[in-house]
């Protein structure tokens, strides 16, 4: 990996079930995005993808540590959480499978798009999930990607 | 045509950003469904919708949506016009339905997201 160094470090907490605060983390780093200087279209996908994993983490788990580095070129973000975790992978990133349930889906959340939002706004994404203790979600955005 | 112009046409009432009516949307979307604004809105488009919580602020907010329209008499709650403030995103509400609301800013010319 890169041995570059890491301009700024944010780590937040996230509460299962809080969607008065649920975004806060995700808006507080597009704040930080543009006053690095990113391009817009870089700190969007970076934010979506944001948002996505730290509404997972409100609406499917216990509580979380959300976790920013940015560098120069490039912004690497692991989302840790205590959790029921996820059984079948696979299944999870079908797009259309939720788990979750209706009071969540009157909010407009549980379309099953989140993970694959989040594969498809990152360069590199990678899930260590176990079930009965939690998920890791973690995700790069290299800023010379073509996407 | 501009925020204030979908205001004529939807005969719609600004809740909160007034002084950004002169924003020009290049594409919109409409949808209960905030994965599936997340996943397909381009920036700079405006977003319709009957949910009415505060995350369909956050979602404006990380998808660079410069407006949000709520339909058929939805109204957000105050939470979320107050986070739309903060965050310069201004708030219409219209009585018309999904349907007809998107139809007449369609049929004056403004574009799906899929279309750009
Ligand atoms: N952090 C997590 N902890 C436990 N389960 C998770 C977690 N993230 C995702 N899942 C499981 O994977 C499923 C699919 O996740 P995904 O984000 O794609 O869709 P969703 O959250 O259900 O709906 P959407 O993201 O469209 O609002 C979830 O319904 C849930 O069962
Ligand atoms: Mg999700």
């Amino acid at each position: 990996m890169n041995e570059d160094k890491v301009l700024m470090e944010i780590e937040r907490k996230i509460m299962g079930g809080d969607f008065q605060s649920a975004g806060d983390v995700s808006s507080e780093l597009k704040k930080v995005l543009q006053q690095v200087g990113f391009p817009p279209s870089f700190n969007r996908r970076v934010v979506i993808a944001a948002y996505e994993a730290e509404m997972n983490v409100v609406i499917h788990a216990y509580r979380g540590v959300f976790t920013t580095k940015i560098y120069e070129d490039r912004v690497h973000i692991e989302v840790n959480d205590q959790g029921p975790g996820i059984p079948d992978l696979e299944l999870a990133f079908q797009e259309g499978y939720s788990t979750a349930p209706p009071h969540i889906r009157e909010m407009g959340f549980g379309a099953g798009y989140g993970l694959s939002n989040m594969r498809r706004c990152s360069d590199k994404l990678e899930i260590d999930t176990r079930v009965g203790e939690g998920t890791k979600v973690i995700m790069d955005f290299f800023l010379n990607s073509d996407k | 045509m501009t925020l204030r112009e979908i205001k004529e046409i939807l005969q719609a009432e600004v809740l909160t950003g007034e002084e950004f009516l002169d924003r020009e949307p290049s594409s919109a979307c409409g949808s209960d469904l905030l994965s599936d604004v997340l996943a397909f809105t381009k920036e700079n488009s405006v977003l319709l919708t009957g949910l009415t919580n505060s995350q369909v602020i956050r979602t404006a907010e990380m998808s660079d949506i410069i407006g949000v329209i709520f339909v058929r008499g939805k109204r957000p709650d105050n939470y979320a016009i107050e986070l739309a403030t903060i965050k310069k995103i201004p708030l219409l509400a219209t009585r018309l339905p999904m349907y007809e609301s998107c139809g007449r800013l369609y049929l004056r010319g403004l574009r799906g997201c899929s279309e750009l």
